[in-house]
């Protein structure tokens, strides 16, 4: 869900069962000035972010900077510990060789960009083990594509009209749903 | 992100009349109802197998590791033959998922889920070895950095034994979220045809309560596709590391450059030897040959008969160097390998790795389910050999002609690897039955520009 986008109480959606459909559905509606809540599919369906207008994810921005994190904190507790709190001679070597210190520093990265990006996915995705999904219709994981419209603060007019840019869009079935 | 799909190359998903539904239908029934016969005969034969490995491992633990067959000279035998191996096996579920997303090779969407299980379960028969090789596993902890009262004495940073450490484990957990991000929304498909509410509820916590909204597929490509681009340079580097715990040695036969390349094509070809190994099977079994075609087994095929051919010259150049040093350590170890007490080792790896795999140039064996199966199985024996030959060869005759040395295996050394397998084929045969073998989403998704394709090819066929 969009950030600062309001969970609706009520809903309105119709059901489509292909992709060429869905998509020029998305289009057909937005097209009459009526934003879409929410599109449901069973994969992912390319080209569906620039036709709901979706702004790209940030996703990989953190994973760039955990990253980064990951890095300098391999960096800095290696230095730490091999230059200052406890130098010991290895063989000879010198107390900081960088390339030593390589393939820890390189692990961490990863580790820690994998790490925290899974948690800021699972996040912004409302994801948590036992969270019980608000959908509206429970075929969208199977074969069938749903686009759904939050009807709380509508009048029964505007309510009338999208259901009426469903069924025009190609809609196979209209339904409506609400959450408790 | 749109392609082309060759209008010449076989049909990623075979069978008539496939939709959505049906793809869902196809995957999920494996985990629903009662297992059939042949899986509860092959899981009791695993969990016997897990069982023979607690009664060893226990043994070692109580004992000391005096009842492997280590001596003075070979030091290090078996513990640590297995636990290359299996991390070698570990390599081909992120090589699959990873490498193959970022060259976007559609056709890894019937095989990754089940190459990514079997790299976390192979990872985790891998982390078993260096654990009970210590001798005193109470203590396992002192690998890891962290602030003590010794001193406080720290680990040693210089040493590749502790670069194994971290990547090892970095490798497991990087695995385990790639490979879980891509399970929940197959999950989800699960929980929303479930009957009952005991298997809806588990579902879903399984799901992490995914719902498929546009949204969360958008971040979902993006996770997967910076994940893939962080494992695929992960995945080398975790072998090149294990290599090191070899190469930065000064032991004749271990100290050589070219080890992390020859280690991480070995990994490569072992890996993708047990992925066909298991997929040969569980396509049998599973009814999924519409989604594991013989196209699949062929292009794997071609992967393996590239990584052995890069595993031979690699044998042939390490032999040649030997001779070119001038160095009659370097030589002797060599000489030694081929024609020394371990000969039948070192010819059964040559065999096994380098010239069967040949056989895969002609195409007629390439599409053979017969012959791909012995040769996975071949591979596999050829690459625990080639590890065994590496660490044992090089050992048992050291620089004192007096302290020379023929290691042979105790049976808590035997029973430590095959229950190994135990162990691993426990986990598989339960992920077989409760999580979804295919990836559901990415076998969709394949699936409706293939129809697109194939609906051209009707076209132009009418045409002419």
């Amino acid at each position: 869900m969009n950030k600062g986008k309001k969970e609706h109480k009520n809903y309105i959606y119709g059901i489509y069962s292909h992709e060429d459909n869905f998509l020029n559905a998305i289009d057909a509606i937005r097209s009459n000035g009526v934003e879409i809540d929410d599109a449901y599919s069973p994969f992912p369906v390319h080209g569906i972010d620039e036709k709901l207008g979706l702004e790209e994810t940030q996703l990989h921005t953190a994973g760039f900077v955990l990253g980064l994190t990951g890095t300098f904190t391999a960096l800095g507790v290696i230095t730490w510990i091999s230059f200052i709190n406890y130098p010991t001679i290895f063989g000879g070597k010198p107390f900081w060789g960088l390339p030593a210190f390589v393939p820890i520093i390189f692990e961490l990265t990863i580790l820690m960009a994998a790490v925290g990006m899974f948690f800021v996915y699972i996040k912004r995705n409302e994801l948590f083990p036992g969270k019980i999904p608000l959908m509206v219709d429970e075929r969208t994981t199977d074969d069938k594509f749903a686009l759904a419209f939050g009807t709380d603060e509508m009048s029964s007019d505007a309510v009338e009209k999208i259901k009426g840019l469903l069924q025009t869009s190609g809609a196979e079935e209209v339904h409506t749903k609400s959450f408790e | 992100m749109s392609h082309v799909d060759s209008l010449i190359r076989e049909p990623l998903i075979l069978g008539k009349d496939k939709t959505y539904r049906k793809i869902t239908d196809d995957i999920v029934r494996n985990t629903e109802g009662n297992p059939p016969r042949e899986w509860w005969i092959a899981f009791a034969i695993a969990v016997l197998g897990l069982l023979l490995y607690v009664v060893a491992v226990s043994w070692t633990i109580f004992k000391g590791i005096g009842v492997w067959g280590l001596q003075k000279t070979v030091n290090w035998a078996w513990d640590i033959t297995n636990f290359v191996w299996w991390v070698g096996i570990g390599h081909a579920g992120t090589l699959i998922s990873a490498v193959l997303l970022l060259f976007r090779q559609k056709w890894r969407t019937g095989i990754n889920r089940a190459a990514e299980a079997m790299t976390i379960f192979a990872v985790i028969c891998a982390g078993q070895f260096p654990l009970i090789h210590m001798g005193r596993i109470w203590q396992g902890f002192f690998i890891f950095p962290y602030a003590n009262t010794r001193g406080p004495l720290w680990v040693n940073f210089n040493s590749p034994l502790l670069w194994d450490v971290f990547a090892i484990s970095t490798y497991f957990t990087v695995s385990l979220l790639f490979w879980y991000s891509g399970l929940m929304p197959d999950f989800a498909t699960i929980r929303d045809r479930a009957k009952t509410k005991k298997r809806k509820f588990i579902y879903n916590v399984l799901s992490f309560g995914w719902r498929g909204t546009a949204k969360q597929w958008s971040r979902f490509e993006s996770l997967s596709l910076i994940l893939a681009g962080l494992s695929t340079p992960l995945v080398l580097s975790v072998h090149t590391i294990v290599s090191f715990d070899f190469a930065t040695s000064v032991i004749p036969g271990w100290h050589t450059t070219i080890f992390p390349p020859y280690f991480v094509a070995g990994a490569i070809f072992s890996g993708f030897a047990m992925v066909q190994t298991l997929m040969l099977i569980a396509r049998k079994v599973q009814k999924l040959e519409d989604y594991i075609t013989i196209a699949h087994i062929e292009s794997m095929n071609k992967v393996i008969v590239l990584t052995g051919s890069i595993v031979g010259i690699a044998y042939i150049t390490e032999l040649f160097i030997a001779w070119y040093s001038g160095y009659l350590y370097e030589q002797y170890a060599f000489y030694n390998r081929a024609f020394g007490d371990y000969y039948w080792a070192y010819w059964s790896m040559m065999t096994c790795n380098v010239l069967s795999p040949q056989l895969f140039w002609f195409k007629k064996f390439r599409r053979s389910i017969f012959v791909s199966f012995f040769m996975s199985i071949f591979v596999n024996i050829g690459m625990w050999f080639e590890r065994f030959v590496i660490i044992v060869t090089s050992l048992h005759k050291d620089f004192l002609v007096s302290s020379w040395n023929y290691f042979s295996p105790t049976w808590v050394d035997i029973a430590i690897f095959i229950g190994s397998l135990g162990l691993f084929f426990t986990l598989f045969l339960l992920f077989a039955r409760t999580f979804p073998v295919i990836a559901i989403a990415e076998v969709k998704s394949i699936f409706s520009s293939i129809s697109e394709a194939a609906q051209e090819k009707e076209r132009n066929k009418n045409k002419h």
